[in-house]
């Protein structure tokens, strides 16, 4: 097993205010992990951290092997963040916007048609202002952002939030599919159903530390935006009695 | 009484006490000394007449502010190379601009005092004095940007480069103003190059040693305060760090909604709710934390495929 | 890091080209002051034409301010300067195409500037290279000043009053060298040989700039 995130101790500041106050963090290759918490428990800058956009003021920090502080360049190229703000130019299209990202992190520029269709932002939406698209569509057109560069690590802060139904389907399967091809997902969200659809482990955030995984029936009753399949098929093993007993029960979302 | 802080309270402060009483002392007495030599004891010039005594001010107060703007520039560059990079530099940096920024006011307020007596106006676009001007403004530039910045690191990066930069203006700047005044004829009343001799002279090296003295105590006390700000920074960052930890203990038995927190397969050895070391993991690895996977031995294929 | 100031100059100008917003707003706002100089100097013919050049430069560095600040206006709307940042490109890059962007549109509105400089202030021009030479590269210097103190200021909460503070003590070798080569190229002072001493301090100026944001904009980006 290959580690893509691995964080010990880490503490970040935001001028005088503890954003991280010591958290440790595993996340393997090709994994799905989705970070829980209120608001304010830590998961945004967790997620900033992991991208390198967080300067860390103590304990170690390695993702993709490479520090995050030191080889942020080299880190960010592989790294795909989509924050709480789309990070979209106002003025420019659809179709612009996700070119400019594509050629910016090395993708070819004809990479960003496919990913717009791929989230269903085709003929006239590609080629609107993203400034008059609705909050759902402009979230969409950051999510294709990502889609064009296929980074190795996605880290993604509620990417849900303004979806409908559908196009969290879309979403979680777009995720899926990023994980199967081997990269790794790290979300963070306040919504119990999402990791149940997504299939992924689920780990608790509070007071700027990972506290705990949570337990499978903690994660409450699916709601009505899990179309998917159940989450046992999509790839979650069954981790039942391997290692030690509160890793193997907490740590993983046992379906 | 440095001695016996705390190591946890940041950097040790500078400079004894003594010496800075001592400091401040006889600048007063080298004040008091240039005052009396100057007001008293000197006769008034030749040519000049009552008018010499701004020279016992003067030019000690421009060379202070030349010397506190080159402090700073010294240590902003000392800040961004990599192999010398120190908070002390910094601090160097914003004294030397602080203090140089008063001596630079004083200098203004005297030339165009000196000015209005000997050429009859108040302001004349002579090189040194637009130069100086442009001085002040780009000084108090420096300083807005430092306030606007809470984060040390960043602000000590981005003063630093504006005072490396503004460092080059200034030569830009020089020779623009001088080959500009060369173009109009109408301001070669300024040659502040009198025959100074007597009492004029011990006078002058009077107000030197009196102004650089001045300017050296002024230096030692910015440059203390601000390292008394990062010691009280650092006492709030571990007092913020503190509460931060203890939100989780909100969420102990019995608190909102949580259902991890009182199970006994969750060791609670403190506000970090470390998880109990995996059997048969080297003692190292006793403190990772909740979220880390578990340490090689026994551990297991990831979940996803 | 030229691919990536290509990359980054193509998308200022495209986001300038579909919303205008620079030249809609700069360019009259840069005519306006000259108009306002008009009245101040109470249409004396004589002394505007004897200022022109002053006037002009004083009117392209009051223009310079909004555009830049609305070159980073546009990286600080939807959170965009982290996506920069987390885009990959070469901040060297970054920071010279944001410049050469800046530059480009400054060039347009001087060209409009000097156009209206000749119609209301009279003026003549004697040295047509030295014109255009000492405003191509005190056009650059200004753009790369401004990008660079553009980016300090990014973050800060006072950023809108804080860069005109800055910049307009630093520009102001900017203002006295070009004045000084237009005046001798438009005939006013002595011989083109003082005009083109000017510009020399000018491109030290440019290049001192250049070369500061070059290597500091990685750092400036990172931490503010």
């Amino acid at each position: 097993m290959v580690l893509c995130v691995r964080l010990r101790q880490v503490v970040a500041f935001a001028g005088r205010y503890p954003l991280l106050a010591g958290v440790d963090l595993d996340v393997a290759e090709g994994e799905v992990v989705v970070l829980r918490g209120a608001n304010g428990a830590g998961k945004t800058s967790l997620l900033r951290a992991v991208a390198g956009l967080l300067p860390i003021s103590s304990g170690e920090a390695s993702v993709l092997g490479l520090d995050p502080v030191r080889d942020a360049r080299a880190l960010r190229r592989r790294v795909g963040l989509l924050g709480h703000r789309n990070g979209l130019y106002e003025d420019l299209s659809a179709l612009d916007n996700v070119r400019f990202a594509a050629r910016a992190a090395g993708a070819p520029k004809a990479a960003a048609g496919p990913a717009l269709e791929r989230l269903g932002l085709t003929g006239r939406l590609a080629d609107l202002a993203v400034g008059r698209l609705s909050a759902g569509q402009r979230r969409r057109v950051a999510l294709a952002m990502l889609a064009a560069r296929q980074p190795e690590l996605w880290l993604l802060d509620e990417p849900h939030a303004g979806l409908d139904a559908s196009h969290r389907h879309l979403l979680d399967q777009l995720l899926r599919e990023a994980a199967a091809g081997g990269a790794t997902v790290v979300l963070a969200s306040h919504e119990a159903a999402v990791s149940t659809a997504l299939a992924g482990r689920t780990l608790a955030v509070a007071g700027g530390t990972v506290v705990g995984g949570l337990l499978a029936d903690e994660l409450g009753p699916p709601t009505d935006h899990q179309v998917g399949p159940p989450a046992g098929q999509v790839g979650a093993v069954s981790r039942e009695g391997v290692g030690p007993a509160p890793l193997a029960q907490a740590g993983f979302h046992v379906a | 009484m440095r001695q016996d802080e705390p190591a946890s309270l940041g950097p040790a402060l500078p400079f004894r006490p003594l010496t800075t009483r001592a400091l401040g002392w006889s600048a007063l007495a080298a004040l008091a000394v240039t005052a009396w030599w100057g007001l008293w004891v000197s006769p008034p010039d030749v040519v000049q007449g009552q008018l010499v005594r701004i020279l016992y001010v003067h030019p000690a107060v421009a060379t202070m502010c030349y010397v506190g703007f080159g402090l700073c520039a010294l240590g902003s560059l000392a800040w961004l190379w990599p192999r010398t990079r120190s908070p002390r530099w910094d601090r160097l940096a914003v004294a030397g601009a602080e203090v140089g920024s008063v001596f630079c006011l004083a200098t203004l307020v005297t030339g165009s005092i000196w000015g209005r007596a000997t050429w009859g106006v108040w302001w004349t676009w002579d090189p040194r004095l637009t130069l100086t001007a442009i001085l002040f403004a780009m000084s108090l530039g420096y300083l807005a940007l430092r306030r606007g910045i809470d984060k040390p690191q960043a602000r000590s990066l981005a003063s630093s480069v504006v005072a490396v930069l503004m460092a080059l203006t200034v030569v830009v700047d020089h020779y623009a103003t001088s080959w500009w005044n060369s173009l109009h004829q109408g301001t070669t009343l300024l040659q502040p190059n009198p025959t100074v001799h007597g009492w004029q002279l011990a006078t002058m090296l009077a107000s030197f040693v009196a102004f650089g003295l001045v300017f050296a105590w002024m230096m030692v006390h910015r440059y203390r305060v601000e390292v008394m700000e990062e010691r009280y920074e650092d006492e709030l960052l571990q007092a913020a760090l503190a509460a931060r930890r203890s939100e989780v203990a909100l969420l102990e038995p019995g608190g909102p909604g949580t259902g991890w927190a009182g199970r006994e397969d969750w060791a609670g050895d403190g506000p970090g709710r470390r998880l109990a070391p995996a059997p048969g993991s080297p003692p190292g690895q006793a403190g990772v934390g909740a979220g880390a996977l578990p340490p090689a031995g026994g551990r297991p294929e990831v979940g996803v495929r | 890091m030229w691919r990536d100031a290509l990359v980054v100059a193509g998308k200022d100008l495209r986001i300038e080209r579909r919303s205008w917003v620079g030249l809609n707003q700069v360019l009259p706002y840069a005519l306006t002051v000259l108009l306002l100089f008009g009245f101040a100097f109470d249409q004396d013919r004589s002394l505007l034409a004897q200022a022109a050049p002053g006037l002009y430069w004083l009117a392209v560095v009051f223009a310079g301010l909004p555009a830049v600040q609305r070159s980073f206006a546009v990286e600080a709307a939807d959170g965009a300067a982290d996506g920069l940042r987390m885009s990959g490109l070469e901040p060297a890059g970054i920071f010279l195409g944001k410049a050469a962007a800046v530059a480009l549109q400054l060039l347009v509105a001087q060209a409009v500037l000097a156009g209206g400089v000749a119609v209301l202030f009279h003026s003549r021009l004697a040295g047509p290279g030295l014109l255009v030479a000492s405003a191509l590269v005190s056009t650059a210097g200004v753009a790369g000043a401004g990008v660079a103190y553009g980016a300090l200021l990014v973050g800060l909460r006072a950023r809108e009053t804080l860069l005109p503070l800055l910049l307009a003590p630093v520009l102001a070798p900017v203002v006295l060298a070009a004045t000084q080569a237009w005046r001798s190229a438009l005939g006013l002072s002595a011989g083109p040989g003082g005009g083109w001493r000017w510009f020399g301090l000018l491109a030290c100026f440019t290049v001192v700039y250049l070369a500061g944001g070059v290597l500091s904009f990685g750092a400036l980006m990172e931490e503010t």
